[in-house]
């Protein structure tokens, strides 16, 4: 496609056509890499070549208007090329700007972070176009800030709208901010609040990051917003966009000169090294002076090594313990005790269970006193063992306080955590006396997939899945543990029936079926660890079915967090259950399940709950297969 | 291989009250019987005999309100303590009295000890903690004549005197004060002009006690935290730190340096004793007798320096006395 303008008008509405048709078809990779860096060399200086392209462009139809812009948009090198080459396309063909301003934005969520650079950059490298990019933002804050929008759309195009709102962002310049600073502090609040409001980790963030982003953009001087959060790669990238860098020089594609540009790199600056300063306090001696006699050395030190620091005593009984907890004032003693008692506790379990529920009563109330490190985790590792001691009582206080008054989330939250860990020592065979510590159980106070999708316990689930559907016949791969009872046995009933007893009559401070649902998700994780580890155990079935009701009273929750843990509930449930017992006691339910599954698998909007019930369906398929070739 | 610590020499017992400071007087030769006072939270100032180690007189002056400094002016014979009743007493003691002759009312309900000077033949300065908060107040003895008021300058924020430590270069040179504050400032003050020269910041916490050596123009000050700090007077009179020591334990209720300036002592509130060489801060010995925070360590003056001894009081109604490092 090159021809030399002789200064004659020529027409080249038949190459627009061509190229329309040609992207419309799906060539758009192949006609753009060869026109895009081309049209890119020749615009960069001349005047008229720009004004070709923006005719070429223009001239386009309607109907093939999108796929070229699409092409063009993702093709560019940078957003200023893209203006070049496009000009104000977006202001006089309609199509061309509901494909830039909406399609690309609202509608599309799998373009590339580049993308989304090209576009916005190239919406603000003009006048014409920047009323465009303040329309834009508005619509991105609008979409951000609805809280159905936030409760429904996939993550992924939630991180798409922050990135798009991000790079406007830095966009912007001063007077525009000025114009609309009220309304970015509305739509910032209302956005906060709906992102806040989520159980996702991710989205959390996402709201917390633009909010800081917004706040920081609208307050120059003043307190701006901040929040706590985890930094990782993905928030420091989105951070990034917030910083627009002067595009680089392309150098351009001509066998040629030029070459030297690269090799302008900034010379590496001498740095003069300082004399040491002298500025430092003359007083100090130098430690080689010879000039001082050392006549300390006469003096020979005696043996110091039992000079350690000074440690207050733990109390040595239970009893005491429980004194000091709660009434005593001393503090050093109140440390000493909170650090000395899980060892206490496991080392004289008759004790223990004499005062089980007293202990379990004062430790899930026990605030901290001073600043002890790891207060939580010494509180929950003692409760633990307070509960792995003496489980029946212990566990009937503490489900039956998990649906009392007055309690705080962060309390009833810990109730569930101490319930898991408990459960999982009690299940795990013991080597030689000691517990052993399973991998999923080092994040110690968060066993729970916390919202964050716990990578540890979903790997368990997909071990067991995958050792489900491979068949091979090896023998066991590392030595067994030497098999003891399964101490969890007895109890399981006693850890699971209470905590779903009452989960739909509402208290006047908790309610988990309406503005709890944090707390209604982490129960419902509970119960699938639970009925995790009742395998094997007697109670197993009937769990089972317990479970299976629950699940299906609370399926179409509108809080993705609580439908993946149902999910892994019916994940538990197949695995746990002998498989004859649940074709036996639940068949009609399975087959409701299998249906409902069915419709997760290709409507639910989040990722992981897709991902979970599509597992749930091969692990009924299996069982399935098992029991046909059983011979019956 | 270093050796173990040594243990105490011998251990006083018999005050029946915790011992919140000691002096020793056994710088006399001839047939003076050396001689350690104490004086305890019962209000008792105890003499003891330490070739019999056991009191021989009990003085009561304070009405049994604590006594927390003792020190001799000029012999075992004139004596002067210092206790919670507000009041500061001089007693007489030469052959067998012990009566008070005479005492200041101090009006301050701190804890600062004095701290006395010698200036000229009978003439003596003590620099006490005054009424007003943040003041010291310095009396020439026994004329009880004030020399001068020492004030910080207002919203300084130095809180009360903790410790005070009056010195002169040498005899016949100006007598200067350093003085330890709550905010844990060490101040120098010019007494005739009754001015402040220097102020450092030595901790954050309020400095319990200080000693200075005027020799080496070189200072030492414990305080509640973890830090021992030692600082130096240049030739301008600027106090500037010059080291720090962490300690082990948090703690420094009394520091005192050897008068041969060899070895100095700490006692700690995490009831040991220690020790450390003058020149470096070398830490040599740690002392673990006593069961309770150890309140004051004094150094003896006997001539022979085989015979000398450091004496450590503490609040399990205990003084240790040891011998220690006596060869050099």
């Amino acid at each position: 496609v090159c021809f030399t303008p002789g200064g004659s008008d020529c027409s080249i509405s038949f190459v627009s056509h061509v190229l329309g048709k040609a992207c419309v078809h799906g060539r758009q990779k192949e006609i753009l890499s060869v026109l895009v860096p081309r049209l890119t060399d020749l615009t960069q200086s001349d005047c008229i070549w720009q004004r070709i392209c923006w005719r070429l462009v223009e001239c386009v139809p309607d109907r093939w208007m999108e796929a070229v812009v699409l092409g063009f948009v993702q093709r560019a090198p940078g957003a200023d090329v893209l203006s070049r080459l496009l000009g104000n396309l977006v202001v006089k063909n309609k199509k061309a700007q509901f494909v830039v301003t909406q399609k690309l934005l609202l509608l599309q969520y799998g373009h590339t972070t580049a993308v989304l650079q090209n576009l916005l950059g190239y919406l603000s490298l003009d006048s014409l176009r920047r009323a465009l990019l303040i329309k834009v933002l508005q619509e991105l804050l609008e979409t951000w800030g609805s809280s159905s929008a936030v409760k429904h759309s996939p993550p992924e195009q939630q991180q798409y709208i922050s990135k798009a709102i991000l790079i406007c962002l830095s966009h912007l310049k001063e007077p525009e901010i000025e114009s609309c600073r009220q309304e970015l502090l509305a739509s910032m609040m209302e956005g906060v609040k709906c992102h806040l409001d989520s159980n996702l980790p991710q989205i959390r963030r996402l709201g917390m990051i633009v909010a800081e982003s917004i706040s920081a953009k609208i307050n120059t001087d003043g307190p701006v917003l901040k929040f706590q959060y985890e930094e990782d790669d993905e928030a420091r990238e989105l951070k990034s966009l917030l910083v627009q860098t002067p595009p680089f020089c392309v150098v351009p594609n001509l066998p040629d000169d030029d070459r030297n540009e690269k090799a302008d790199a900034a010379l590496p600056l001498v740095l003069e090294s300082k004399n040491k300063s002298h500025t430092a306090a003359p007083v100090i001696p130098d430690e080689e002076s010879d000039a001082e006699l050392d006549s300390d050395d006469d003096l020979i030190p005696y043996d110091m090594s039992e000079d350690k620091e000074l440690k207050t005593k733990a109390p040595v009984y239970i009893r005491d313990c429980i004194e000091v907890l709660t009434g005593s004032e001393d503090v050093d003693k109140w440390e000493a005790t909170v650090k000395a008692l899980e060892s206490l506790v496991r080392k004289n379990p008759a004790a223990t269970r004499e005062v089980s529920v007293e202990l379990a009563k004062i430790l899930l109330h026990l605030e901290e006193k001073t600043c002890i490190e790891g207060f939580v985790e010494l509180r929950q590792r003692a409760q633990v063992a307070v509960l792995t001691t003496d489980p029946i009582p212990v566990a009937k206080y503490l489900t039956s306080q998990f649906y009392s008054l007055n309690y705080s989330l962060r309390q009833r939250m810990d109730i569930l955590d101490v319930l898991v860990l408990a459960a999982q020592e009690l299940s795990c065979p013991k080597s030689h006396g000691k517990t052993k510590h399973s991998a999923a159980q080092k994040p110690c106070t968060q066993l729970l997939p916390g919202s964050d999708g716990s990578k540890d316990w979903r790997r368990i689930v997909d071990e067991r899945i995958k050792s489900k559907t491979r068949r091979f016949a090896t023998g066991p791969s590392q030595a067994e543990l030497a098999p003891g009872p399964n101490e969890f046995n007895s109890v399981a009933g006693h850890f699971f029936f209470p905590l779903i007893q009452h989960f739909d009559r509402p208290l006047t401070t908790f309610d988990l079926l309406g503005e709890d649902h944090l707390v209604l998700g982490r129960l419902v994780h509970t119960l699938a660890i639970l009925m995790y580890l009742a395998v094997h155990t007697v109670a197993v079935a009937a769990m089972g079915k317990a479970l299976l009701e629950f699940v299906w009273a609370l399926r179409f929750h509108t809080d993705s967090y609580v439908r993946q843990g149902l999910l892994s509930c019916v994940s538990s449930m197949l695995i746990s259950v002998p498989a004859e017992q649940l074709l036996e006691d639940m068949t009609e339910e399975l087959l409701e399940t299998q249906s409902w599954l069915g419709d997760v698998v290709e409507k639910d909007p989040d990722g992981d709950c897709r991902r979970l019930a599509l597992q749930n369906l091969l692990l009924m398929e299996n069982l399935k297969k098992k029991l046909r070739t059983v011979p019956s | 291989m270093a050796l173990p610590p040594p243990d105490p020499q011998f251990v006083l017992r018999g005050t029946s009250a915790a011992i919140h400071t000691l002096h020793f007087s056994c710088g006399s030769q001839g047939p003076d019987v050396p001689t350690l006072f104490s004086g305890s939270e019962n209000g008792f100032i105890h003499v003891w005999n330490l070739k019999t180690h056991r009191v021989d007189t009990a003085l009561d002056g304070h009405g049994r309100k604590s006594v927390y400094c003792v020190e001799t002016m000029g012999g075992k014979d004139r004596l002067l303590s210092q206790g919670r009743d507000q009041r500061i007493c001089l007693w007489d003691l030469a052959e067998g009295r012990t009566s008070v002759t005479d005492s200041v009312f101090t009006e301050n309900v701190g804890f600062c000890r004095c701290s006395l000077l010698k200036v000229a033949q009978g003439r003596w300065l003590m620099a006490m903690a005054a009424k007003a908060l943040e003041e010291v107040q310095v009396l020439e003895l026994p004329s009880k004549t004030s020399v001068c008021t020492l004030k910080p300058e207002v919203g300084a924020k130095l809180g009360m005197p903790m410790c005070l430590k009056l010195w002169q270069l040498n005899c016949g040179s100006q007598p200067l004060l350093l003085a330890g504050y709550e905010d844990g400032s060490v101040v120098l003050w010019n007494l005739s002009m009754a001015k402040a020269l220097s102020q450092l910041v030595c901790h954050q916490e309020p400095v319990m006690s200080l000693d200075f050596d005027s020799e080496k123009a070189k200072g030492i000050s414990g305080s509640s935290e973890k830090v021992l700090s030692i600082w130096s007077l240049n030739e301008q009179q600027n106090l500037q730190v010059y080291k720090t020591h962490r300690l082990v334990n948090a703690g420094i209720s009394d520091i005192t340096i050897r008068p041969d300036k060899k070895i100095l002592a700490t006692a700690g509130w995490d009831h040991r004793i220690r020790i450390f060489g003058w020149k470096k801060l070398k830490p040599l010995a740690v002392l673990d007798y006593h069961t309770a925070t150890v309140h004051c360590v004094s150094f003896s003056d006997h001539r022979n320096p085989s015979e000398r001894l450091l004496a450590a009081g503490s609040k399990d109604h205990r003084i240790s006395i040891w011998s220690i490092y006596t060869q050099t």
